[in-house]
C-alpha cells in the first residue's frame, strides 16, 4: 500500500513540478530535452535549464534531509549493458524529441498524438527487451 | 526576469527530483520490475506516471485560459503533428536502452547525487549518446 501512495505523491511532486514551468517559464518539464540543450551554445534558456538540473541533483538530497535515508537505487547490470543502455538513451531520447517526462509526463496530459505514439513505442520497447532479457534465455 | 525563470528553474528541479526519489523511479530494480509485465509484474510505478499526468493537465488547462507565460514572452510547447520514422525509431532505440538497464534521464541524473560508480557510467554514455545525436544530426544537414 505504501509504495502505490509514495508513487502517487512522487508523481504529483513531478507534475507540479511540469506544471510550475509551464505556467511560469512557458516551458516543457523534458529531462532530456533540458539535459541536450542545457549543453547547447549559451542562449536565454541556458540559465534555467542549469538551474533545473542542479536543483534536479538536490532532490534526492532534500528526501535524504526529509526521511533520513538516501533513496535505493539497485543498478546490478553488468558494465556492457550500462554502457549500451546509456548511449541508447541519450541518442534515442534525442532522435525521438522526448523520454519519460517529455512524451509521458507533458506530452500525455495534453494529448499530444505524437506523445501517445512515443510513449507507447518506448514502453512496448522496453518491455520486450526485459522480457527477452529475463525469459528469454539471453 | 532572467533571473526569476533561473529560480523557478532551480525550484522545479528540485521538486522534480524530490518526486523521483519519492516515487521510486530511481531505483533501476524497481522500474524493470515494472516493465516485466510477464514475471513477478509491480504495478505501483504506474501510479508515478498517473500522479505525474494529471497534475501535469491542470498546468495545460489554466496555459490553455493564459495569453503567455508569467515569467517569459510565449509559450514553447512542441506544436509538429506528424508521426514520423524519427520519433517511432527514437523511442524505441530509447525503450530498449531503459528495459537494459532500468535508468531513463531524470533518474538517471538526479541519482549522480548518490555517487554510485553505475549510475555516473550511465550518465556519461548517455550524454555521449546525446552528443552523438547532435553531430551526426549535423553532419546530416538537419
Amino acid at each position: 500500500m505504501i509504495v502505490y501512495l509514495s508513487a502517487l505523491a512522487g508523481g504529483i511532486f513531478i507534475g507540479t513540478s511540469a506544471a510550475l514551468l509551464l505556467v511560469l517559464n512557458g516551458r516543457i518539464a523534458g529531462i532530456s530535452g533540458i539535459a541536450a540543450g542545457a549543453m547547447r551554445p549559451l542562449s536565454r534558456d541556458t540559465p534555467w535549464r542549469w538551474a533545473f538540473l542542479v536543483g534536479l541533483l538536490f532532490g534526492p538530497l532534500l528526501y535524504r534531509l526529509a526521511y533520513g535515508a538516501w533513496p535505493v537505487v539497485h543498478l546490478d547490470a553488468p558494465w556492457p549493458l550500462i554502457v549500451l543502455g546509456g548511449l541508447l538513451v541519450g541518442y534515442g531520447t534525442r532522435l525521438g524529441g522526448g523520454c519519460t517526462s517529455g512524451h509521458g509526463v507533458c506530452g500525455l496530459a495534453r494529448l499530444s498524438p505524437r506523445s501517445i505514439a512515443a510513449v507507447a513505442t518506448f514502453m512496448a520497447a522496453a518491455a520486450a527487451t526485459v522480457f527477452l532479457v529475463r525469459h528469454g534465455g539471453w | 526576469m532572467d533571473s526569476l525563470r533561473s529560480s523557478v528553474g532551480l525550484l522545479a528541479g528540485l521538486l522534480f527530483g524530490f518526486g523521483l526519489a519519492l516515487s521510486g523511479m530511481m531505483d533501476p530494480a524497481r522500474v524493470l520490475g515494472f516493465l516485466d509485465v510477464a514475471g513477478a509484474w509491480d504495478p505501483s510505478l504506474a501510479f508515478v506516471l498517473a500522479g505525474a499526468v494529471a497534475v501535469s493537465a491542470l498546468g495545460y488547462v489554466l496555459v490553455s485560459r493564459m495569453r503567455k507565460p508569467v515569467l517569459a514572452q510565449r509559450f514553447e510547447i512542441p506544436q509538429s503533428r506528424p508521426i514520423t520514422a524519427s520519433l517511432i525509431g527514437g523511442a524505441a532505440l530509447f525503450g530498449i536502452g531503459w528495459g537494459l538497464v532500468g535508468l531513463c534521464p531524470g533518474p538517471a541524473l538526479a541519482g549522480l547525487t548518490l555517487g554510485l560508480p553505475q549510475v555516473i557510467g550511465f550518465v556519461a554514455a548517455m550524454v555521449a549518446g546525446m552528443l552523438l545525436h547532435r553531430f551526426t544530426a549535423a553532419a546530416s544537414g538537419k
